[in-house]
């Protein structure tokens, strides 16, 4: 399989200040990683920067094998941004958020087609909000909205899945169905990149854990065995070697 | 009499018609990214753009539309550039806008009246010409308005997003400007440049009273700007009154009427919307006894829930269970 992320000293600037610094990142085509990190470690400047969002200062970029400024093929990538919201000043209904992610499949001036609507479906169902399809976005929990936002990144069907802490506000069931909704996807190929605060049910499939403090990677390998887990995620851990790899003082969470 | 005895009426309806379609169609985008007032900066930039055209003696619509279509993308440039200084750099370009209007008109020797015409419409003035011209313009931006519109709404929706679905977002936020200046310009006869935002603002907000979708917003804005505009006219034939204000304020009065059905709606809509289902819910049996049987009719709002109906009696949720009812 190709690397469907390849990051060699990747550096970003927001506003003059470096936030992203000296980043090596490589994800394998079909691999599942976490990236990890205290809040303002720079997870979701990294992320942007890998979706084209903001400008690398420096650095060697490379999506699904193309070099991130020549990318072209829209249509494989799935992103749900951070608290993004499925509000706007005009009401839109569930099923049109979630039709916008097909865009990039889509021609201009032409209609959905068959295949189109079926995945959008198939999205909805995902996340179990098909029933609401017709209510007003605005009209839902935060919960059920970043549900929509998940639905909209799978609806294009994509190879490389990007989500910036999809489960932010989502009860455990719905965790648990994120999950589901991942595992046929990863099953058949799919690379996807989680930025999280608790890997909670998606633990499972968590392939590769990656670290951020203060813009830079601090760790990188595996996940802590199940036992662990908890004790990875708290706040108020000790310090601890996870894997031979001395994790940054103070835990990185 | 009949209104449709007078050519110049006949005209004047066909502008209002077209002008009213394609008003609210734009302001819809702009609103969706939440910059209703762009319509009325664009408004005063297009006085410069008339002053210049009644100086030069060229078509003050032609002027009007080429000195809008550069502050649109000015405007655009700012926005993109200056994020905080923004709001107050716009300002400066619409009170420029407007100024650079008054002096040229005044330069040009042209009378209060001709500059008049354009600041508050006045279509039953317009000629077979400009008519064609009206229609074409405002064909073309409904075109784009209907035609783009699952492009357009996901740029206003969500730039980030669009931008990673591949979308040439600066090129749409570009031409939602365009649009908003020709439309401008289209309007500036019917109801005027200090008026022309109220059509593409009002309608929007009168429709999203009542619609839950994107789709049905942008119909429903269409159909009542058209119909604020063909009644504005018909009604200042009757009436002597001034039609780009008898315009605005039908729309307004549409708002108006709208608000009161809309949050009726949206309350029933609420009340009726089905219960979410959750199996581990613990039986509760409701204690005290009814003196009545929930029914189709029995007086209390019934909701679905699951594969049954839940009624609203007095703030609990009862459901039928065997011989009682349970507290859902
Ligand atoms: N537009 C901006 N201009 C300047 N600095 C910024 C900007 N946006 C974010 N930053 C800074 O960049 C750093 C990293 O922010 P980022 O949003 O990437 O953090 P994060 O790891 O995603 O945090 P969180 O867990 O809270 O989502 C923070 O220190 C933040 O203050
Ligand atoms: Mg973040
Ligand atoms: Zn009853
Ligand atoms: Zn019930
Ligand atoms: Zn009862
Ligand atoms: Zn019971």
């Amino acid at each position: 399989m190709t690397t469907a992320i390849a990051v060699r000293d990747g550096n970003i600037a927001l506003g003059g200040r470096p936030v992203v610094r000296a980043v090596d990142l490589s994800v394998r085509g079909g691999e599942v990683v976490a990236l990890l990190g205290s809040n303002g470690s720079g997870k979701t400047t990294l992320v942007r920067g890998l979706m084209g969002l903001v400008p690398w200062s420096s650095g060697d970029v490379h999506l699904l094998g193309t070099p991130q400024r020549n990318f072209n093929q829209w249509h494989r990538l799935g992103y749900v941004p951070q608290q993004g919201s499925a509000n706007s000043g005009i009401p839109a209904t569930v099923l049109e958020v979630v039709s916008a992610g097909r865009l990039s499949r889509r021609r201009l001036l032409l209609p959905l087609r068959r295949g189109d609507r079926d995945a959008v479906q198939a999205a909805l169902r995902s996340v179990e909000l098909q029933d609401r399809q017709h209510d007003a976005v605005g009209r839902l929990s935060g919960g059920q909205q970043q549900r929509v936002l998940i639905a909209r990144a799978l609806a294009s069907e994509p190879d490389l899945l990007v989500l910036d802490e999809p489960n932010a506000g989502v009860d455990h069931h719905n965790q648990i169905g994120l999950a589901a909704t991942l595992r046929p996807m990863v099953e058949s190929g799919a690379t996807v990149l989680l930025v999280l605060h608790e890997m909670g049910p998606l633990a499972e499939l968590i392939d590769r854990v990656v670290v951020l403090r203060d813009g830079r990677v601090t760790y990188d390998g595996m996940p802590p065995d199940d036992d662990s887990l908890d004790e990875f995620h708290s706040h108020h851990h000790s310090q601890q070697q996870h894997d031979g790899t001395p994790l940054a003082r103070g835990g990185p969470l | 009499m009949n209104i449709l005895e007078y050519d110049f009426m006949v005209r004047a309806l066909r502008a209002a018609a077209f002008t009213g379609l394609a008003a609210p169609a734009v302001g819809t985008y702009l609103v969706q990214r939440r910059l209703a007032l762009m319509g009325d900066g664009i408004g005063h930039i297009a006085v410069t753009g008339v002053g210049l055209g009644l100086l030069t003696g060229q078509s003050p619509v032609l002027t009007a539309v080429i000195v809008t279509v550069l502050g649109a993308t000015l405007i655009e440039v700012i926005r993109e550039r200056g994020r905080t200084s923004g709001d107050v750099a716009l300002a400066l370009l619409f009170y420029g806008g407007i100024a650079g209007g008054v002096m040229v008109t005044g330069l040009a020797g042209g009378s209060a009246q001709s500059l008049h015409n354009y600041l508050f419409g006045s279509i039953t003035t317009v000629s077979a010409t400009d008519v064609w011209t009206v229609i074409a313009l405002a064909l073309v931006v409904i075109f784009l308005a209907l035609g783009l519109a699952p492009q357009l709404f996901a740029v206003c929706q969500d730039e980030d997003f669009a931008k990673v679905a591949g979308l040439p977002v600066r090129f749409y936020t570009l031409l939602t400007s365009v649009m908003a200046a020709v439309t401008v310009t289209v309007a500036m006869r019917t109801v005027g440049l200090l008026l022309v935002s109220a059509l593409m603002v009002v309608p929007v907000a009168t429709a999203q009273q009542v619609t839950k979708g994107f789709k049905a917003t942008i119909l429903a804005a269409m159909a009542l700007g058209a119909l604020a505009s063909l009644g504005g006219v018909v009604t200042s034939f009757y009436v002597d009154v001034a039609p780009g204000a008898t315009i605005v304020l039908l729309a307004l009065a549409g708002f108006v009427v709208a608000w009161p059905v809309g949050s009726m709606l949206q309350h029933r809509r609420r009340a009726a919307a089905p219960f979410e289902v959750d199996p581990g819910l613990p039986h509760l049996s409701v204690p005290e006894a009814h003196r009545h049987t929930h029914g189709e009719d029995c007086g209390h709002v019934a909701v679905r829930h699951g594969d049954h109906v839940d009624y609203v009696h007095d703030g609990h949720r009862h459901a039928h269970h065997d011989d009682h009812y349970d507290e859902h």
